[in-house]
């Protein structure tokens, strides 16, 4: 199928609304500033009322921005109706058409286009056939189950072949065994055709699971932008760090720098770790260490207590503390290992290379 | 305040849809044509001299005029009564119906019927069989009490019929609260061990107050903008409604009185409407919210059923009776003296002009439909899910009219359309036509099918509009394409409301109707002014048939082609 792919690129733009409340302005997005690629697949990841779906809304047309200038394809978009933009929307709710059936509903968008109806027929087909509904084209859409509607959903906005496509948390409303399968499912037909995305979710596994490029939004601004691995691993705050996935704070002071290798005192011990970022000596900072990278042992550099111990199959759930600061470690295949009790004293080390310096 | 830029945005989008704004325009255009502005002739009529100059003189020489102190006293007094009666009537029914466990299906179904029958049957049907059971010549009052003055003509007879007739309104909204109500809340009162008479009067009774306020407003709001059956049955317990019209229609013509005494009883109903809508409706809405967690098992002891059952039964039994009379009103000889069976009624009216009335009936009922039904749709459509500046005035113009008597919009229309716009001429050409009484027709019923059409469309996921409108669709194609195919039921309902309310409209159309058309309603009034009670009642019997016929049919067809039954199963998933 032949697609033109195009770039979104958004500059300075800013949402203004009103607190029905306090009748005061504020911000729900405030000067954001944004590059997508063409063909490339961005997701803007937050919480609840970070601005994500509202930036979203603002490329679609749905609100009109208070400052800055979205492109698209280099064309500035701002002026133009919903309709008029080359973008199509995958919506939470599905928002299937339900007096059509499969059919009419993929249809729709080509009817729009006074396209032939061989041609429509033609490429129905092939967009059914994609998202594997072939035989469905007249079940109507009460008669699917959650996933098939979520991918009448997505083949209805393929179909129109727009420049970029747009998903406002889609699979928020499967369950979870058929949310793992779907994301999966959405980055294989966005590969396959090669078109530019941009999927909003507030599910911090689907984000790094289905996107090349991540952007954390937080209380309207980027808190940050970069790669699943980048953000997992050199996190640039704590929100970030903790948004996504688990991860302790350990406080600790730098005593000496050379190139990336800090070194840190933690807990009474003194340990080696790589950071980007220069930090000063003598300055107190927080060591970010995933649960997963963090070591129970009996030979490692930091003493430890452990105050809870639980089995939870794949993994050994603890709890301990590193002085006054509560540290949690999940340590896989537990029946290999060593198991500590409660109330045991043990040890904490990690490797260098997996825990950041904030 | 927000930023200018994506209000300026928005409006270079909204000026971008063309189509949008041709129809908001000629939307506000129609409002303000036939709304607004005749109902604002009145108040400048009242306050305006002969001769020009402004004189407020009018009120106090109303306010002094003894028929109008009295009418205004009426009104209030009707209005007290037939609100209090409606509300504890309805208030029987639905409790009935949600709470207590009724022996058979045919008594629960009789209960329906009865409680739902007046809301879709002519609006002097009531009165006329009262007459008939009552009145002087009464089949009830004479014939088997041989009572020969009985006087069935004023305050009480008025309210009774007004009662039966607003109560099956206030059931129907008071079911809907019933059924909101949790029943978890009062089983956690009986299980602290209260009586079912505690938990009614702690529980169930302070959490619908709000709502039996708001039912009594509704149903004083309806009892004081009546005209029909004080008219029939009033006797000389004359309303505003009433002696407004007598102002215009008898000798005196005193236009400055009728339009004053107008402006007082439509700042009456309006205000109450607004306090209705605003307070009471929300305050409603903040106690009873949500769903009831699951069914509510029904009360068995005899102690509570019995009594309720026989007291449901025997008003049951009477709104029966009065529907059953009118069409034997038009199938016995003479009503009161000769009780054997003959046409000779319906061939009265068919002789004199009566196929006449009923097409004319029809066809101006008919054209109105349409018109109301889209228009409403429409109106919904833009109130619910756009945006723009106009939006707060057509919403509340439209809602609005709902608390407008229809005596007052008639002498409204008078005023404003007698001699044209502003007496200037320009438009006086409808004057007299039946396009006035279309556009009356489609006034009166608009508020009805807006809300219905507001509720369904709120119901409607604002996604499937917007996913339309995304894929590329103009604000018409979205429109005709998907919001109308699944508000189709309301729609539809709004086609046939529209029909019925304008073939048993009287109260406006009585002021404006002029001798070319012959209305069905008019002619049940003046046969029955007459004592023509044999061929009022064939008249009246014939509509009920067309509006059961219309009712009916709608029903069906819903059944059939509805689409509301698949898109509710969509919602429950």
């Amino acid at each position: 199928m032949s697609k033109q792919k195009k770039g979104v690129r958004i500059e300075h733009i800013s949402k203004i609304y009103v607190d029905p409340k306090t009748k005061k302005d504020f911000y729900a997005v405030r000067d954001i500033s944004l590059d997508i690629e063409p063909g490339s697949f961005v997701t803007l990841l937050g919480p609840s009322g970070c601005g994500k779906t509202t930036t979203l809304r603002m490329i679609a047309g749905f609100e009109s921005p208070d400052e800055g200038e979205i492109y698209i394809g280099g064309e500035p978009i701002n002026h133009l109706t919903p309709n008029k933009r080359d973008t199509a929307m995958v919506f939470q709710s599905y928002a299937l058409f339900p007096h059509y059936n499969v059919f009419d509903n993929v249809a729709y968008g080509l009817r729009l286009r006074k396209l032939s109806k061989d041609e429509i027929q033609k490429r129905v087909g092939v967009i059914l056939n994609l998202v594997e509904l072939n035989g469905m084209e007249s079940r109507m859409t009460n008669q699917l189950s959650g996933g098939q509607q979520q991918r009448v959903a997505l083949a209805r906005a393929l179909v129109v072949e727009p420049g970029v496509l747009l998903f406002d948390e889609p699979l928020s409303n499967l369950d979870a065994k058929l949310r793992v399968s779907m994301r999966t499912e959405i980055r294989r037909i966005q590969q396959t055709l090669g078109i530019t995305a941009i999927y909003v979710t507030h599910d911090q596994a689907e984000a790094m699971s289905i996107s090349d490029r991540i952007i954390i939004m937080h209380r309207g601004v980027i808190a940050q932008q970069g790669t699943p691995t980048e953000i997992y691993y050199h996190p640039n705050s704590e929100f970030v760090a903790d948004f996504i996935g688990e991860a302790n704070f350990l406080p600790c002071r730098v005593v000496s720098v050379s190139g990336s290798e800090h070194r840190v005192t933690v807990g009474g011990a003194v340990v080696a770790l790589e950071c980007d970022d220069q930090h000063a000596v003598g300055e107190d900072c927080k060591i970010v260490l995933r649960p997963e990278a963090a070591i129970i042992g009996d030979d490692g550099p930091i003493p430890c207590k452990v105050i809870l111990s639980c089995f939870m199959g794949s993994y050994q759930n603890y709890h301990v503390m590193v002085g006054d600061t509560l540290v949690k470690i999940s340590d896989a295949c537990p029946i290999n290992k060593k198991v500590y009790r409660v109330g045991d004293a043990a040890t904490l080390r990690f490797d260098r290379n997996c825990a950041h310096l904030l | 305040m927000a930023s200018s830029k994506s209000a300026r945005l928005d409006r270079r989008k909204f000026y971008a849809d063309p189509a949008m704004v041709v129809t908001i325009a000629i939307l506000i255009l129609f409002l303000l044509l036939f709304i607004v502005y005749p109902l604002g002739m009145l108040l400048v009529d009242s306050i305006l001299v002969k001769g020009g100059g402004f004189d407020f003189s009018a009120f106090p020489r109303i306010f002094a005029d003894y028929t109008f102190k009295n009418a205004f006293t009426n009104t209030l007094q009707l209005g007290v009564i037939t609100g209090i009666g409606s509300t504890a009537l309805g208030l029987l029914f639905a409790y009935v119906d949600c709470y207590v466990k009724v022996r058979t299906r045919v008594l629960k179904k009789l209960f329906d019927v009865v409680s739902t029958l007046p809301v879709v049957s002519p609006p002097f049907v009531l009165s006329l069989s009262m007459i008939l059971l009552f009145g002087r010549g009464g089949l009830v009052t004479r014939t088997l009490l041989g009572i020969f003055d009985s006087d069935i003509y004023g305050l009480h007879g008025i309210a009774t019929v007004q009662t039966l007739t607003f109560f099956p309104v206030c059931y129907l909204m008071l079911r809907g609260l019933l059924k909101n109500i949790d029943p978890s809340m009062e089983e956690a009162a009986r299980d602290m061990g209260s009586s079912r008479w505690k938990v009614f009067t702690t529980v169930t009774f302070p959490l619908l107050l709000p709502g039996l306020g708001n039912a009594f407003l509704v149903t004083f709001i309806e009892s004081v903008a009546d005209f029909a059956n004080p008219m029939m049955i009033g006797g000389s317990y004359d309303t505003l409604a009433t002696t407004i019209y007598l102002r215009i229609t008898g000798g005196t013509y005193d236009t400055t009185g009728a339009a004053a005494m107008a402006v007082v009883l439509l700042s009456l109903t309006v205000s109450l409407f607004l306090v209705q809508k605003y307070y009471f409706e929300s305050k409603t809405a903040a106690t009873l919210t949500g769903k009831a967690s699951r069914a509510r098992m029904p009360i068995t002891e005899k102690s509570v059923t019995v009594p309720l059952t026989i007291l449901c039964l025997i008003i049951s039994v009477f709104v029966v009776v009065m529907y059953v009379s009118i069409p034997f009103g038009a199938l016995f000889k003479l009503w009161g003296r000769d009780y054997s069976l003959s046409w000779k009624w319906f061939e009265y009216l068919f002789k004199y002009n009566g196929l006449k009335a009923f097409k004319d009936s029809f066809v101006l009922s008919f054209i109105a439909s349409p018109i109301t039904a889209f228009l409403s749709m429409v109106i919904s459509y833009l109130v619910v899910k756009r945006k723009f500046r106009a939006k707060g005035f057509i919403e509340f113009v439209s809602i609005l009219a709902m608390a407008v008597p229809g005596t007052v919009l008639g002498v409204g229309y008078i005023r404003g359309f007698a001699n044209g716009l502003f007496r200037s001429g320009i438009l006086q050409g409808i004057y007299g036509t039946g396009v006035i009484l279309v556009i009356v027709f489609v006034i009166r019923s608009l508020p009805v099918g807006t809300r219905s059409g507001i509720s369904a469309l709120r119901q409607i996921d604002k996604s499937i509009e917007e996913s339309a409108y995304d894929l590329g669709a103009g604000s018409g194609r979205v429109f005709m394409s998907i919001t109308l195919p699944l508000i189709k039921d309301s729609f539809l309902s709004g086609l046939v409301t529209t029909f019925v309310r304008s073939i048993t409209a009287i109260s406006a159309i009585i002021l404006l109707v002029t001798p070319k058309y012959l209305l069905v309603t008019t002619r049940i009034n003046e046969f029955a002014e007459k004592g023509f009670y044999g061929v009022a009642c064939a008249y009246a019997t014939l509509l009920i048939f067309i509006v059961y016929a219309a009712i009916t049919l709608m029903n069906l067809f819903i059944r059939y082609f509805g689409t509301s039954r698949h898109i509710k199963e969509v919602e429950r998933s």
